[in-house]
This record gives structure tokens, sequence and C-alpha cells, in this order.
């Protein structure tokens, strides 16, 4: 063999050896009728859960190569349901959400570190009510066929974005956690 | 001679009295304001209240269950006797089925009720609002019911007092102890 062949040869193996994994699963849909994207809160006391029916979301995600990873998403502030339609009205005015002037949330994904297993720590930024903020939350994913979920929850305060001024800045009765949960169902 | 009632029993009557007529204004005022902090406030101290009251009257059952109420005065008309007992008895349902319908229509509506914000009483219907509709409309029904209850109940006692001028009004009277 010459040495050209043999360098060739090499090449040819590397390159097949490189091209093998690129074809494993790649997440790129989200199905927004089975995920679900909750909160969580205390009310004087007593536990208060709502979630929010309308997103959409861009996802790009290899669990071969997880910190290469992707998701965006975009929450309609309206679609919210709050634990009570008084509540639901309310939330949309302006010491809220202002949903007139920031119909939306959003998040955009930053770095994604693997934690062994099917676990990740993801970072992003939330932007509600024109503020952004950096957040890290735990996501675990879990395959199964051509789809998979990622479930995870992480704590933010309402006073960081505003949600909640004037005479509802007051957390004694409204506390300022929010937990939030999800569960965003995707496909290949 | 049982011609009075006993130390606990008017104790726990006029606490029971006071603590109605503050819970029952107190719920008509808050259910009339926009929503606020304070109303969330107001709510909060409206059910614990009505918790607190509605444990007042499970003890003042038990308790009249073991003590006999003194007698009538004997020449009191068997009519008479019969509406007296029959709103006590009405009276003690109330005090029982308002709370309760308070309790309920709270699960209902998805707000579960800890009592001083320390104590979770269990939701006993699961969030559904078309029940939670439904149980306020009876919480307000019983409501007015007891109201028109109370009052005939008070109308009666004065009757007794400024026009028969027997001592059934006095013996529930926590005054002098002048029969004693
Ligand atoms: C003796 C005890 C109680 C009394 C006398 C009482 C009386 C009242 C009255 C008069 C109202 C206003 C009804 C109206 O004007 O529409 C009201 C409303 C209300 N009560 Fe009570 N209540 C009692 C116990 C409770 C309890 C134990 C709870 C819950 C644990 C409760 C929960 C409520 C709520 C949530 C409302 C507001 C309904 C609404 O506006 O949606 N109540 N109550």
């Amino acid at each position: 063999m010459t040495r050209t062949t043999r360098t060739l040869l090499a090449l040819l193996a590397t390159s097949t050896a490189l091209a093998a994994p690129t074809h494993a699963a790649e997440f790129k849909t989200v199905d927004p009728a089975q995920s679900r994207i909750g909160f969580a809160y205390t009310q004087m006391g007593v536990g208060m859960d709502g979630s929010f029916g309308k997103f959409t979301a861009k996802l790009a995600f290899d669990p071969a190569r997880p910190e290469q990873g992707k998701a965006a998403l975009e929450l309609q502030i309206a679609s919210i349901d709050a634990g009570s339609s008084e509540a639901n009205d309310e939330v949309k005015a302006k010491d809220w959400f202002n949903t007139a002037a920031f119909p939306t949330a959003r998040f955009e994904s930053g770095a994604i570190k693997p934690l062994g297993g099917n676990r990740y720590q993801l970072n992003g930024k939330l932007t509600i009510k024109g503020r952004t903020h950096d957040i890290t939350t735990p996501v675990s994913f879990t395959p199964s066929g051509k789809s998979g979920s990622f479930d995870g929850v992480f704590a933010i305060k309402r006073s960081d974005y505003g949600i909640g001024e004037g005479q509802w800045a007051d957390v004694g009765i409204v506390a300022d956690e929010i937990r939030i949960k999800f569960h965003i169902v995707a496909g290949q | 001679m049982t011609s009075r009632y006993t130390a606990t029993a008017i104790s726990l009557h006029w606490l029971i009295a006071i603590g109605i007529a503050g819970t029952f204004s107190l719920g008509v005022y808050m259910h009339e304001l926009p929503l606020s902090p304070t109303k969330l406030q107001l709510y909060s101290w409206h059910k614990w209240a009505g918790v607190t009251l509605f444990a007042l009257v499970l003890v003042r059952l038990l308790w009249r269950a073991t003590h006999a109420a003194p007698a009538l005065p004997v020449d009191t008309p068997r009519v008479q006797r019969l509406a007296a007992s029959a709103t006590h008895w009405v009276l003690y349902a109330l005090m029982i089925a308002v709370p309760l319908s308070g309790w309920l229509m709270s699960s209902a509506k998805g707000f579960q009720t800890v009592w001083f914000g320390i104590v979770p009483l269990p939701d006993l219907v699961s969030k559904n609002a078309e029940l939670g509709d439904a149980l306020k409309e009876v919480h307000e029904t019983l409501n007015l019911t007891m109201l028109g209850l109370v009052l005939l109940h008070a109308a009666a006692a004065l009757k007794h007092h400024f026009i028969d001028r027997d001592d059934v009004l006095t013996r529930m009277l926590p005054a002098a102890d002048r029969n004693a």
C-alpha cells in the first residue's frame, strides 16, 4: 500500500465514523396540545395552580449532542388560566401582565449541560413584561419512540418581572415566588 | 333548679351570635369589592372566622346534647313551644349548613381553605366551576334564611321580655346571678 492510499483509507474510515451518529434522532417539533406549562404560587398561605393554554415553540435537540440543543418558546399571556375567571381577567391588567402592551412572554435557551442520564441543566433568558432575566432549570428528557418529553420545574420571583405592581406588590398576600412547571412533548 | 342556662351555654350562645353577626356582615361587604389584596385578605378572614364558628357550633351541640335546656314557663301555649323548639333546631342546622356550604363552595371554586393560614381543610369536592356557582347560591340562600330566623328568634326573645315579662331572655343573659 502506498502512503497516499493509506492516508485515503484512514480519512475514509474517520469520515464514516464521524458520519454515523449524526443521523441519530433530532427532536425538532413541539406538540402544544400535549404539552403543558403550569405555574403554582401561594395566596395567603393557600396553594394555587394555573397554566397557559397557548404557546409556540422552536426546538432542535439531539440527545447525542445535547450541548448543541436549542429551544425558543413564546407564550400567549392572554391564554392564562389563573384559577378563576375573575383572576383571569385581573391578571391581564396593567399591574399584572399588562397584556395590551406585552401580549407574550419568551424563553430563549442558552447553554445546556448534561448532568448524567437523561438529565440536563438548562440556562436561558426569560422575558416577561419586557423584562429579561437569566434562569436555570433542571430538565429531564424522556424519549419514547419518535417522540419524547421534557420535564422540569424552576422558580422565579414575580417582583423581578413586575408581575403584580402597585397594590399587588405586597408579597404577603400573593407570594413572590412562582414555580413554573413544564411538560413539553416533542417529535422528530 | 335548672331555671337558667349554664355559663358554658351562655358563653357559647353569645360568642357564636357575635361571630355570626360579624362574619355575615363581612361576607356581604367583601363580596361587593373589586378584586384587590384587601379583598383576598377579607375572604381569608371570613373563611377563618366561619370555620372557627363551625367548630364552636360543634362544641355547642355537644354541650346541648349533654345539658338539657331549662324548661319554658309552664303557661307557654303548645304552639309557641313547638315554634320555639322548631326555630332552635333549624338554627342549629343552619349554623352547621352555612359554614359547611362555604367550605364546599371554596373547594369547588378551587380555593382551598387553610384555617388561619396554618391548618389545611381537606377539599371534600374537587374543583368545578358550575358546582362552585351553585354552592355560592346555596351559601347565600342559607344565609338569608338564617338571617330571617335570627330576626324572628330575637323578636320572640324581646316579646318574652317586654310583653310577657318572663325570664326567657334573662336566663340566657350572662347577667347578675340573682337566681343563684
Ligand atoms: C357562620 C358562618 C358564616 C356566615 C354567617 C357566612 C356568611 C356569608 C355571607 C352573608 C356572605 C355573602 C353572600 C352574598 O351576599 O352573596 C358570604 C359569602 C362568602 N362566604 Fe360565608 N359565611 C360563613 C362561613 C363561611 C365559611 C366557613 C366559608 C369558607 C370556608 C365561607 C366562604 C364564603 C365565600 C368564599 C363567600 C363569597 C362568595 C362569593 O362572593 O363568591 N363562608 N358568607
